[in-house]
């Protein structure tokens, strides 16, 4: 079988030009994939990289070496050397992500912001905000909240708020960084009902769970994440 | 014989004919022949000094003057009348550096030189109408910059005159322009008429006579041939609609020409009169005829 | 390493320019700028003032002629193609949205008429209709209909500058050149006013290249961004990555001088 996503020798290090152009190497030789329907749970010490290799795999960051190939549109789409344009393709129709932070436009509508990437997508906007409204109360976000701009609300709803946009569309490769990093034990478990319909559904799902619980329900093995060796 | 019609002997010894001298004339043919090649287009032209103001017909005297010949017959009106001091001066002026025959009948004249009106009756192949023309640029009040408002006429960039019939309409209910209503000639070039009424305006549009329209002050000449189609703007459903006070001659009665609202006394007496003086001086004379019979 | 990729994306951009030098005396103004657009596309051109930003927008627009380099509309080369063309464009496939509302929109004429004389501008010749169009998009720009015969003079600015937006889509251009077009107003009307742009991006398909210094307002905006420095491309690519991992030194300054963008 295909994995829905592999790197291949994946180097990442930043320059920072701001500080004398010191190097700082994070990924060496990353090489990770995942399957349709596979849940792979990232696994490290904090500052090992886990954050940097998922925005890497996003296309957040630009991949240092190696390649990330990513079966969209029926063959294999190399994010680490492809155009924005197709970046931003992939983005919209196969590679979902659900960050720590939610990042919108002020003022738009939480159902707004939720059925987005549907609309983006090409579902009709009444059908998208159904799929958004269901989501959100799933997620335990209550009605009245809907209609508002998430500007106010607290770190757990921005959460679910986010949780809600990753999930609508129903990509085919997830990533999470910390989905549950601020949600109480009832809206952890709805999350973790989320992710294995979603692999029941044929998704791949990398993440980072630092959560045990939520860990052990949904990954399927560990993929571990070293200090890179040769840090200057 | 001497007498005021004389020019020898009414002390313009050593002008030229028609006042202009001949390489002036040649140089305002020329216009005026790039004009007719280009219908609707203003061509800039070296307007000489004449010997009246700006705004009293500078421009359409020197068109005039351009095309006379000795065998003409010249009329001139003004506002319709031939009796007014503005039509009156021009005529003996032309009289007087010419020696040209005058008339104040439409169907007699060769060249009628005109300020703010076209005569009732249709003019005919062998006769030129002469209009005097403040502003000729229709677009000087939305755009000030000449450079742009030639731009736009380059490029038949004709919106924003529409956007001014617009405003209209959305304000008032209607096109509000009773005078110097745009018109669009041979499909191409967005003219002004000069100031004569809406009411004329259908009077242009393949008309037999040739018509030239000279502006002195802003040296521009433009002309629209015989038989061009010259089109009122107007929108589908507000279409152009000429207008005339709904009343009838005071004098001759009649029901189509357009009319001069006159004071008469202090006490708001009032009449409507044609602004034609040709035209209803001969509808009375017919009337009176028929009377008679 | 490219043979095996889809060619899926492989979209011919609407505008393309390649090799754009323009210098102001001494002063370099463009060195050598290259970039495309494509439909549906928002782009934004950041950098801080005197970068050369707007200038390029002047050149890609066709408002300014580049010293060299070519500038081209699908295919076509904009400066060989002629004012009568650029023109047509201007009131046909493009629009350009000045920073300032009152550069764009006709002060003295009704809001009505501001939106409908680009249509009126391609031949709308029917007042009824023009008249519903311009409500329709009054109302799309969230500009109340009742006020479709006020001057804009009587608008507040975030009104006037959603006026100009209004009165430049309304014939549904390609491509929407926009030059600060948050400037001058206040942060919250900033935000509806940037969710507009979008979402009509989104729905008619429409590119856009925005000239911006605002960061944040780019991040949310644009798909892709081009950094700026001194008349030369210092940075290019995916408006994300370019924020979150700038590759060049000045590119870093400008992210790291945000305040969290």
């Amino acid at each position: 079988m295909t994995p829905a996503l592999r790197t291949e020798g994946l180097g990442k290090a930043f320059t920072l030009h701001l500080q004398g152009g010191v190097r700082i190497p994070v990924l060496g030789d990353v090489d990770l994939a995942v399957h349709p329907g596979e849940c792979v749970a990232l696994w490290g010490p904090s500052g090992a990289g886990k954050s940097t290799l998922m925005r890497c795999l996003y296309g957040n960051y630009g991949a240092g070496a190696g390649r990330i190939l990513l079966r969209h549109r029926g063959t294999d789409l190399d994010l680490a050397s492809a155009s924005p344009q197709q970046v931003i393709e992939a983005r919209r129709e196969t590679l979902g992500y659900v960050s720590q932070f939610l990042r919108v436009i002020p003022r738009v509508a939480t159902r707004d912001i939720v059925a987005e990437p549907l609309v983006t997508r090409g579902v009709p906007r009444d059908e998208a905000q159904a799929r958004a409204t269901e989501l959100l109360h799933r997620l335990n976000l209550p009605e009245r909240l809907h209609g508002l701009p998430p500007a106010t609300f607290s770190g757990g709803e921005q959460q679910r708020v986010n949780l809600a946009r990753g999930f609508a569309p129903g990509y085919p490769v997830l990533l999470l960084d910390e989905p549950t990093a601020s949600l109480d034990a009832a809206n952890r478990a709805v999350v973790i009902g989320l992710i294995r319909e979603a692999k029941a559904q044929g998704a791949a799902i990398i993440g980072i769970f630092h959560d045990t619980e939520v860990r052990e329900a949904v990954a399927d093995r560990l993929y571990d994440v070293l200090p890179h060796q040769d840090a200057a | 014989m001497t007498g005021i019609d004389d020019p020898r002997a009414s002390g313009t010894e050593g002008y030229n004919f028609a006042y202009l001298d001949e390489a002036t004339k040649r140089m305002i043919r020329r216009a005026i022949l790039k004009a007719v090649a280009i219908p609707g287009h203003q061509i800039p032209f070296g307007a000489r000094e004449m010997p009246l103001p700006y705004g009293w017909g500078t421009g359409g005297i020197q068109v005039t003057a351009a095309i006379l010949g000795p065998a003409d017959v010249l009329k001139v009106i003004d506002q319709g009348a031939d009796d007014t001091t503005n039509a009156i001066s021009i005529r003996r002026f032309f009289t007087r550096v010419a020696g040209v025959a005058t008339t104040e009948s439409t169907a007699e004249a060769s060249i009628i030189q005109t300020r703010h009106r076209i005569p009732e009756k249709a003019l005919r192949e062998d006769q030129v109408i002469v209009y005097q023309v403040p502003q000729p640029e229709p677009l000087s009040k939305l755009e000030p910059r000449r450079a742009e408002t030639e731009r736009l006429h380059a490029l038949a960039d004709y919106g924003l005159m529409h956007v001014r019939l617009y405003e209209d309409i959305a304000r008032l209910g209607h096109i509000a322009k009773a005078y110097d209503y745009p018109v669009m000639v041979n499909g191409r070039y967005l003219m002004s008429p000069s100031p004569i009424p809406a009411f004329d305006n259908p009077k242009m549009d393949r008309m037999p006579a040739l018509q030239l329209f000279g502006a002195g002050r802003e040296k521009r000449i433009y002309a629209i041939p015989p038989y061009t189609p010259v089109r009122s703007l107007d929108f589908e459903d507000h279409p152009f609609r000429p207008i005339r006070a709904p009343h009838a001659c005071a004098l001759c009665g009649s029901t189509e020409s357009y009319l001069d609202e006159v004071l008469t006394d202090d006490a708001g007496g009032r009449m409507f009169v044609c602004s034609d003086t040709d035209y209803c001086g001969e509808r009375q004379v017919a009337v009176a005829q028929e009377a008679a019979e | 390493m490219t043979a095996d990729l889809p060619q899926t994306s492989g979209r011919t951009p609407l505008l393309n320019a390649e090799g754009l030098t323009l210098r102001f005396g001494a002063i370099p103004a463009l060195v050598d700028v290259a970039i495309d657009i494509s439909a549906g596309e928002v782009l934004a051109i950041v950098g801080e003032s005197g970068s050369g930003k707007t200038t390029l927008l002047r050149v890609l627009s066709g408002m300014m002629a580049p010293d060299a380099g070519t500038v081209r509309w699908l295919g076509d080369d904009l400066h060989a193609m002629g004012e009568a063309a650029r023109r047509r464009l201007m009131r046909t496939d493009w629009g350009f949205v000045h920073q300032n509302p009152r550069d764009g929109l006709r002060l003295n004429v009704s809001a009505g008429g501001n939106v409908g004389e680009r249509l009126m501008a391609v031949g709308a010749r029917h007042y009824g209709r023009i008249r519903e169009e311009a409500i329709a998009w009054l109302q799309r720009v969230e500009v109340d209909a009742a006020r479709i015969d006020d001057l804009p003079r009587t608008f507040s600015g975030g009104m006037q500058q959603r006026l100009q937006i209004a009165r430049t889509l309304v014939t549904r251009p390609r491509l929407v050149f926009m030059d600060e077009p948050t400037g001058g107003l206040d942060v919250s009307v900033q935000a509806r006013l940037l969710d507009l742009i979008r979402g009509l991006s989104r729905e008619l398909g429409l590119a856009v290249l925005i000239v911006t210094h605002d960061i944040a307002a780019a991040r949310l905006l644009a798909d892709r961004m081009l950094v700026m420095r001194r008349g030369e491309v210092v940075e290019h690519g995916l408006t994300d990555r370019v924020l979150d991992d700038p590759q060049h030194p000045y590119t870093q300054l400008l992210v790291s001088s945000v305040l969290a963008a």
